[in-house]
């Protein structure tokens, strides 16, 4: 009885783990806060790319540069392009909601949460999603968020995208693989058909910097809770031995 | 120390607060001369650490609420503010925030080991009702506190929360919009939930452990065995089975501190977000009245009463379902109360009861984490099945608690405590 129940609640385990993570992204990518490489060249990705309309507007440029080991005026002469900003201020956007809304639909999102809300996968799978569709207004739809408003900012890196049929690693729902290859053939397939300035996998990893400079930014804290923890658990572990050690010299008598 | 009874210090300092304040009085009572039973186990851990747990979100909410703007422009923005731009307001937001789930989780672990060792029977029956209160408050206490970030899942979560009390005939949506001060969930609501949360609600946690704790040192602690180590007493009326609170318990609670403390640090510093169930996704979106979350859950603690309002969904007498499932919620919370007068068994700790208590014990214990998950799991119509099976198991164990713990046959209690 008691391991059937038992059975039963490692059954739903898996279930709950889903509950907080929502749809399947097709990427998976590992944020690292301490390739400051990466991080950098994620801000200059952001800030070149992203920043014309979404702005970050919990994060300071000064708190980047310290985080992100950058000094202040290679960073007042490269990231910050609107007079109106301080090296002190937060990441805000010169475009007008407003005008914003009229154009694009709906205000293009603050991305300073968007890893916390989405995750990171999702925001890495999605800058990689975008493939042509002249059906839309922009001239672009994208794999994981379908009839998206954003236009592909990032296509003179990266070329254009198109959905084509192939062979693909992804296994395909109701398709065995292929015998010898142990492929599969499926007509959602990405590849890309005019090469941009990158190549795909230089792309690619810029897509991660890009998206790992967006999780440092949905928590910089991260930075300073990890180096801060080994000295507090260490100081709790000893602090435990004493009271150990005390406790157990309390208690010698008492049977 | 002279006459024990008049419980006063020689001379000094203390003698001088002695004669105008009975410190050393209360100490004695409380602590060096509260003689506990000496064969304490794990699960008596959880008491010390429920209160360490209180001063913790005392002292972090202290703190926070001196960066914290209730509004509904600003809270949203106040608590970036202060994980960002205030000093330590990081590591201040994620003690709180982890320290809420920490005091539920240590809280029902208390309450479990009341349940184990029968510490709710006589003469503790008011210790019993205390502890429910403060429980039942504390849940107030944690709702409030979860619409104060002003994120989607606050909003949303208080939403379907506080429209609860319009499924009540008659009266229910006068009765939610007054609760509400608004037509929906708005400014108003984050400011009286904000006054609640900081002062009404913790002034009345505090004096509830007070209570608590009086009520406990007027009749003693019970312990594993279940018996009353009173009445083996030595010439100088001191328990056999007893030692002295302070030091013996105190050093042996440093120990429990201490493991506590590293678990809630790994926590604090490495998973603040406890995988989107201390702090779920939704809520780092600020709140928009014109959209709803897709899913919505409570946080965990509240998901085993959750699951049972979810769990009614049928009509009966033309009660409709979601009034029926706010009664069978309430009633979930209202029958811990009167547990003490349920039980029918001679002896209390479950050592010594039948197989019937244990079964039932362990049957219940396992449908409350069964409903715990299914409350954080958008329904379908198997779990909302398994849901009523829990949901009847959970009441079958209050209810047949009379008939079963006279029915069986108990075990004989021993004289002396057995460690």
């Amino acid at each position: 009885m008691k391991k059937h129940l038992l059975g039963l609640l490692f059954a739903l385990v898996p279930v709950t783990a889903m509950a907080a993570g929502g749809a399947s992204v097709p990427h998976s990518m590992e944020p690292d806060l301490h390739d400051q490489a990466s991080l950098q060249n994620g801000m200059k990705l952001y800030v070149n790319y992203c920043m014309g309309c979404h702005s970050l507007q919990y994060q300071r440029f000064a708190r980047a540069a310290d985080d992100l080991g950058m000094p202040q005026d290679l960073v007042e002469e490269n990231l910050i392009f609107s007079p109106e900003l301080a090296y002190n201020d937060q990441m805000h956007i010169a475009m007008d909601s407003g005008d914003a809304e009229g154009w694009f639909g709906a205000p293009p999102p603050d991305l300073s949460l968007k890893t916390r809300v989405r995750g990171t996968d999702w925001i890495y799978s999605y800058l990689l999603g975008f493939y042509k569709d002249p059906s839309r207004p922009t001239g672009v739809n994208n794999t994981v968020f379908d009839l998206v408003a954003m236009p592909n900012v990032l296509e003179p890196l990266q070329g254009v995208q198109e959905l084509v049929c192939a062979e693909t690693d992804h296994p395909v729902e109701g398709q065995e693989p292929d015998a010898l290859s142990g492929k599969y053939q499926s007509c959602d397939v990405l590849q890309v058909t005019e090469p941009g300035e990158l190549e795909p996998a230089e792309f690619e990893e810029a897509v991660y910097d890009l998206t790992n400079f967006l999780a440092y930014v949905g928590e910089p804290s991260k930075l300073q809770a990890q180096a801060l923890a080994p000295k507090v658990l260490i100081f709790i572990f000893i602090f435990g031995v004493i009271a150990y050690l005390l406790k157990r010299e309390y208690w010698r008598d008492i049977h | 120390m002279g006459n024990p009874n008049k419980a006063k210090a020689e001379k000094g300092v203390m003698r001088w607060v002695d004669d105008r304040f009975p410190a050393t009085q209360m100490w004695q009572e409380h602590l060096s001369k509260y003689y506990a039973p000496k064969n304490f186990n794990f699960w008596y851990f959880f008491g010390s650490l429920a209160l360490l747990a209180l001063v913790n979100q005392i002292l972090t909410g202290v703190w926070l609420t001196m960066s914290f703007n209730p509004s509904a422009e600003g809270a949203f923005d106040s608590v970036e503010y202060i994980m960002r731009d205030v000093e330590w307001g990081w590591l201040i937001r994620y003690m709180h925030t982890t320290g809420a789930s920490a005091f539920f989780l240590v809280v029902y672990l208390h309450m479990f080991r009341g349940l184990l060792y029968g510490s709710y029977k006589a003469p503790r029956e008011l210790v019993w009702v205390f502890g429910m209160t403060i429980y039942l408050v504390l849940m107030a206490e944690a709702f409030m506190g979860y619409l104060l970030p002003w994120g989607q899942m606050s909003y949303w979560g208080a939403q379907v929360i506080i429209s609860l009390f319009s499924a009540i005939p008659a009266i229910g949506p006068d009765l939610a919009q007054w609760v509400r001060g608004d037509f929906l969930i708005s400014g108003i609501t984050l400011n009286r939930f904000f006054a609640l949360h900081v002062v009404a609600l913790p002034i009345v946690i505090l004096a509830l452990v007070v209570l608590h704790i009086i009520a406990l040192h007027e009749v003693g602690s019970n312990n594993p065995d279940g018996i009353d180590i009173k009445q083996k007493k030595d010439e100088a009326g001191v328990p056999l089975d007893g030692i002295p609170f302070h030091p013996y318990y105190t050093v042996k609670d440093l120990v429990g501190v201490a493991v506590f403390l590293f678990v809630f640090c790994v926590v604090v510093f490495y998973f603040p977000e406890g995988g989107g169930y201390f702090i779920e996704r939704p809520n780092f979106d600020q709140a928009n009245p014109l959209q709803t979350p897709d899913h919505i859950a409570p946080v965990w603690y509240m998901t085993p009463f959750y699951a049972i309002l979810r769990a009614i969904t049928f009509s009966v007498f033309g009660l409709d379902a979601k009034f029926l499932g706010v009664i069978f919620m309430g009633a979930a919370i209202a029958i811990l109360f009167v547990l003490p007068w349920l039980d029918r068994s001679p002896v209390r700790s479950m050592r010594y009861k039948g197989w019937m208590s244990k079964v039932m014990l362990l049957l219940f214990a396992i449908s409350f984490v069964i409903l715990g998950i299914l409350g954080v799991l958008p329904s379908t119509t198997g779990r909302t099945i398994l849901a009523q099976t829990c949901t009847v198991i959970y009441f079958a164990f209050f209810v047949l608690m009379p008939v079963y713990t006279k029915l069986e046959k108990t075990k004989p209690v021993p004289e002396r405590v057995t460690g």
